[in-house]
């Protein structure tokens, strides 16, 4: 048998790539710091070289899964010649080295887009803050080329791969590992201006303007990586939930929770010099919680519905990583964070307070999460059992702590800068008062069902949007909004529209899990299903069990549903596909169980009202971003 | 240096003890549920010849070993030279349980690797994998002489499994 060397293109492009990082992350950080202006100039040049270099090393990889290349052995343990094409590049980041790879292809990529927007910047800044990007990028490609190489061969090639999980064979899995990366990757940047800044000395309003787009960025990734998975578990696990608190996504919310603190802090930094050292905590915190959440996956300290093979080398190695970079960090924090200087000072009442309450609940928040997804460790460490924290614990300790921050929300933008008067806040906010408190009574009756939990979500989410509404009148009577009031107001809309959509299915989804044979119909939520009949279907590489229901509205035919069983080929899983009618109201969820006696099937029905609201909500806070990160002073500075 | 600008350090410093000691545990090692449970009967073809099948009945009173393994399975390859070992040392017969396989790619994995079994049963469809709550291939169980499951190794076994675990307890199931 004869073996192409493409994959050795890769492996040699990483082991350059090393080099190069090397490079990067070591002459620029140190001519820096000299002076020395030759050694400085590196930084720009190396950050290119090592991002064509991992390009290279990527789409080898990609390549060797298009050509089904099972000498390779990643590619025979995520691949097989019977998955579809898109799935198969989708299994490119289906795995530990590959997302790895992906991870540090991102890394560079963010670092490659700072080099080339970063002309007008001070040199030492641009140096400095690609060094630390580069000494991350070398820490992560050691641990790459050292545990968990990508490319390693497998000889002789196995004959056909053992192929994808067939939970992850579906086009959400595609988009959100991605996505979820780029967020997460993202605020290495943010870190390293973070980083820089704490090197050089100058923690200033111009290190947060220049954070802050970058910030952004990465922040609408994350948050539309984290929507993406949660739509997709919503869809493709057939449990009907959208939300689990399973490590992995715990992993994936803290940097969230952290960076839309960071997001707010930097604000008060550039506009009132204020928060300094607050803002580089959270600056340092946001990235360290990345890093965190690569540890927990990867490592396979806790187990999770993502379960992934555990290598202990691993797991030291990256714990290893993990405590260099952060330890460091944190060390330069007190040693550096005492010298800087305070911002301008302000009242108890002002929109810096609010702000900073703001900001001391998302971390509160962040850390409530932190302890929920390691106390089963910490049990286990401490020689106490094992145990596990589920959706309980987290509703319970979470819920509470985001009451205040939605009431903050609503308030914070009236107040002003410097200092303001309870009674101007409470002249603007009554009408808001007003309308949420009609909202919180009124739609939990026209619902049927009234509960105080109910009319809290809508009391706290009208209050939002009422408030919103109330500011955007104002400033379109003053004059045309800028983009960043329109990415705000379009940011904390989301969040009002997400709490919506968790109030109505929390409080009125119906579920009904029932026996029926072809003929029987099923009522949930104003509608009937009719299971009509249940027969075999042919896939790619599954076959199936295919259901057709029809979905029944005042006696007339709405919609015909398709949910499947599916037996994967390559694996003893039964995969459950449910059919989804998605209407901006309501779903109706429809989802196979097994076959019972006769041509009987066990099947669970759902109604969701405004499920998709959620998710709805999570692409108006990342339009939001969109708007806050085009605001006209960025887009003018790059063009320069 | 400023005390409260240490607690960050501090704090995380406690954190990577902690997870530190928590990469040592094994947040999976939950006993099989099986153990001292009997085997689960199956009767399904032999690989080598369809024609004939294989039940866990035909070893009955005797100790023996069943190793879920594939050609696929890139961790089988890795514990091959241990099974090659067990099955030199015929200490117990060795079966092994093709699992989700295809007959042509076992056959040749085995006639190109050494084949360490007595022989090998075929779990095409993997059914015989779910009632033993197959986790993940490969996996080895030692079944008594009443067929009782006395030990179960999810993964690759090691020189260490083998010496420690699997020949003392073949041994002293043999005398029992």
């Amino acid at each position: 048998m004869e073996y192409s060397m493409i994959p050795e293109i890769g492996h040699f492009a990483l082991i350059l790539a090393l080099c190069v990082s090397i490079i990067q992350g070591v002459l620029p950080l140190i001519g820096a710091q000299q002076g020395r202006r030759e050694w400085l100039v590196l930084a720009r040049p190396a950050t290119q070289i090592s991002f064509l270099l991992l390009a290279i090393s990527f789409g080898v990889l990609a390549w060797c899964f298009y050509v089904n290349d099972f000498s390779v052995l990643y590619v025979a343990e995520h691949s097989n010649s019977q998955l579809p094409t898109v799935y198969r590049l989708g299994a490119v980041w289906g795995g530990h080295e590959g997302s790895l790879l992906l991870w540090i292809f991102l890394l560079t990529g963010w670092a490659f887009a700072v080099a080339q927007l970063s002309k007008t910047l001070d040199e030492f800044m641009v140096a400095r803050v690609l060094g630390v990007l580069g000494l991350v990028a070398t820490g992560l490609l050691l641990f790459v080329l050292g545990t968990s190489n990508p490319f390693e061969r497998l000889l002789p090639a196995a004959q056909d791969g053992r192929s994808l999980n067939p939970l992850l064979q579906d086009p959400g899995l595609v988009f959100h590992p991605p996505m979820l990366y780029m967020g997460y990757v993202g605020f290495s940047v943010a870190f390293a201006f973070a980083i820089a800044s704490l090197l050089s000395g100058k923690l200033d309003a111009a290190w947060a303007r220049w954070s802050r787009p970058w910030t952004t960025t990465a922040w609408i990734f994350l948050t539309l990586g984290i929507a993406l998975g949660s739509w997709w578990a919503y869809y493709e696990l057939g449990w009907g939930g959208w939300w689990f608190w399973d490590p992995v996504e715990n992993a994936s919310f803290m940097p969230w929770l952290i960076g839309t603190a960071l997001i707010h802090s930097l604000v008060v930094t550039e506009k009132r010099g204020g928060f300094k050292n607050w803002t580089v905590l959270l600056a340092i915190m946001a990235f360290s919680m990345s890093l965190l959440g690569t540890f927990l996956v990867r490592s396979g300290v806790l187990t999770s519905v993502h379960a992934f093979a555990t290598d202990p080398r691993r797991g030291i190695f990256i714990l290893l990583l993990l405590s260099l970079v952060v330890g460091s960090s944190l060390f330069l924090y007190a040693l550096r964070a005492p010298k800087s200087t305070l911002g301008g000072k302000f009242s108890l009442l002002s929109r810096e307070t609010l702000i900073l309450m703001g900001n001391v609940f998302f971390v509160v928040a962040a850390g409530s999460v932190l302890l929920g997804t390691l106390y089963p460790l910490l049990i286990d460490a401490l020689n106490l059992g094992k145990i596990s924290v589920g959706p309980p614990y987290f509703n319970a300790v979470f819920v509470p702590i985001m009451v205040p921050v939605l009431f903050l929300m609503a308030v914070g933008p009236w107040a002003s800068w410097k200092t303001t008067d309870l009674k101007t806040l409470l002249k603007r906010l009554w009408i808001a008062a007003v309308v949420a408190f009609i909202a919180a009574i009124a739609i939990p009756s026209l619902m049927g069902e009234f509960t105080i939990l109910t009319a809290l979500g809508f009391l706290l989410a009208f209050w939002v949007i009422a408030s919103g509404v109330l500011q955007i009148i104002r400033q379109c009577k003053v004059g045309m909004p800028t983009r960043s009031f329109i990415g705000m107001q379009l940011g904390h809309m989301g969040i009002a529209v997400f709490v919506i959509g968790v109030t109505m299915v929390g409080a009125y989804q119906e579920e009904k899990d029932v026996r029926m044979a072809p003929g029987d119909t099923v009522t949930v939520g104003g509608y009937q299903i009719r299971l009509m009949g249940v027969g075999p279907a042919q896939g790619p590489n599954y076959q199936a069990m295919r259901g057709t229901f029809e979905l029944v509205r005042n006696g007339k035919v709405q919609e015909l549903m398709y949910p499947e069983k599916r037996n994967y080929d390559s694996s003893t899983m039964p995969m459950t596909e449910a059919a989804i009618d998605a209407g901006l109201t309501r779903d109706i969820y429809v989802s196979l169980g097994e076959p019972l006696e006769g041509n009987a099937w066990a099947v669970r029905v759902y109604y969701k009202p405004f499920v998709d609201w959620i998710w709805g909500g999570c692409l108006l806070m990342a339009l939001g971003g969109l708007f806050a990160v085009m605001d006209k002073r960025y887009r003018l500075r790059v063009k320069k | 240096m400023k005390a409260k600008f240490i607690i960050p350090l501090l704090l995380f410093i406690v954190l990577v003890g902690f997870l530190a000691v928590g990469l040592n545990r094994d947040p999976r090692e939950v006993p099989s549920p099986l153990i001292n449970k009997p085997a689960p009967a199956f009767k399904v073809p032999q690989l080598a010849d369809e024609k004939k099948s294989f039940s866990p009945e035909d070893l009955k009173g005797q100790v023996w070993v069943l190793n879920v393994w594939a050609s696929w399975c890139v961790a089988c390859r890795e514990e091959h030279p241990m099974l090659m070992e067990l099955g030199k040392s015929q200490v117990a017969p060795l079966i092994g349980l093709d699992y989700k396989d295809k007959r042509a790619d076992a056959m040749e994995m085995l006639a190109r690797q050494g084949n360490p079994y007595n022989l090998s049963a075929m779990d095409n469809d993997g059914r015989v994998g779910i009632n033993y709550g197959v986790y993940g291939v490969p996996e080895t169980y030692v079944i008594d002489k009443a067929g009782i499951i006395r030990f179960k190794q999810i993964g690759p076994i090691t020189k260490d499994v083998l010496d420690k675990s699997i020949y003392p307890l073949i041994a002293q199931l043999n005398k029992a």
